[in-house]
């Protein structure tokens, strides 16, 4: 009893080494949604495509997919965006773009110049829909379940082994969630 | 000295720079036309209070960050509309979780957070205590009838030592071979 005593300090030491230790290589910087499992929010905003008429969460796909918040002026959306071009091709998952206080004209010559993975780009230019999104900046990407419900957020750029990594099987859940 | 005078000089005027500037003055300046003073004061208040998520270590009045201007713009319209900080304060938790918030609600996740440093204190306090008891305890030693002395332990677990009259000539040779200034019979602490 009294030599557990005597290791209580060193016990101790080691604990609060361990917890301090992880808190080192924790990335402080993307936040846990507070969005996942809970409905995309509702919208009324222009798309790239469709002029001024209207769209809301009713004109998105009925199936998974993929919305991903990018802007001309951000250049890790550039370097994600061979990935999306890829899924697009593959026809992995549809992808729709909410194009995040960005202008019109610089987001469609963005898109010309480096390929439109997007089916659907939902002009948001104002930055309110991102705030109701918890968005703080491009890049983000939500996978959207087919009842409209938020199921996996990544915040930052995506590479070749984040998307294998964790969208794809993100998607393989969602798709196996949906089924059942 | 020169050199002395001249540092206490710039460190003078380090301290006066930093007073005449204090940290609010990084506030971001933002053009809102309010109806009344009191709100003024809690647009504020809230823009203070918040913590900007994208520059993580700046509060919202404080960040030139675009999320944060935005969020701004919110709180301004949202004390316009006349809701209340606590419709606010559930605004900005329902899009951006407990990491907007500087002072963490109460909560079970949060309960280690607020009361940690308490609970670090009382042990701090149990541990002083039983060192103090048990250099208080260890003074205290008795002689037994046959003139070997039993040394009191404080913990319990291990027996009481007890010196016989023959250890104690050994102790009183070795202390003398050593040369202390003392023998075995100061241990009674008389």
């Amino acid at each position: 009893m009294s030599k557990l005593k005597l290791f209580l300090p060193v016990i101790i030491f080691f604990v609060l080494a361990i917890f301090m230790w992880r808190g080192l290589y924790q990335d402080s910087r993307t936040l846990p949604s507070v969005l996942i499992d809970r409905p995309l929010p509702e919208f009324q905003l222009r798309s790239l495509e469709l002029g001024d008429q209207l769209l809301s969460t009713a004109d998105l796909p009925d199936e998974p997919f993929i919305l991903n918040i990018w802007g001309s002026y951000c250049l890790p959306c550039l370097q994600e965006n061979p990935i999306f071009m890829a899924a697009k091709d593959q026809q992995i998952i549809p992808i729709i773009g909410l194009n995040y206080k960005d202008r019109d004209e610089s987001a469609r010559n963005w898109l010309e110049i480096n390929g439109n993975p997007f089916e659907l780009n939902i002009i948001d230019d104002s930055g309110r829909y991102g705030i109701d999104l918890g968005v703080y900046g491009a890049p983000e990407t939500f996978l959207v379940d087919a009842n409209g419900v938020i199921r996996f957020k990544h915040i930052g750029v995506i590479n070749y082994q984040i998307w294998e990594d964790e969208i794809m099987p993100a998607i393989a859940a969602v798709r196996a969630g949906g089924d059942s | 000295m020169k050199l002395l005078e001249r540092m206490l000089g710039l460190s003078l005027v380090c301290v006066l720079l930093y007073l005449a500037f204090p940290v609010n003055s990084h506030a971001q300046v933002d053009v809102y036309d309010f109806e009344t003073v009191e709100q003024e004061q809690r647009f504020r208040q809230l823009s203070n209070e918040f913590r900007c998520p994208m520059c993580q270590n700046a509060n919202l009045s404080s960040s030139p960050g675009g999320v944060a201007a935005d969020l701004r713009r919110e709180i301004y319209r949202m004390i316009i509309e006349g809701q209340t900080d606590t419709q606010i304060e559930e605004f900005m938790l329902s899009r951006y979780g407990d990491f907007v918030l500087y002072r963490p609600r109460l909560t079970t996740q949060t309960i280690l957070l607020w009361f940690g440093p308490l609970l670090f204190l009382l042990a701090g306090i149990w541990i002083g205590w039983n060192v103090i008891r048990n250099s208080a305890s260890r003074k205290s030693s008795t002689r037994n009838a046959d003139g070997s002395f039993t040394v009191a332990n404080n913990s319990q677990a291990v027996a009481d030592v007890v010196i016989s009259a023959e250890e104690r000539k050994r102790l009183n040779r070795l202390l003398a071979e050593n040369d202390l200034p003392t023998n075995a019979n100061d241990m009674t602490g008389r």
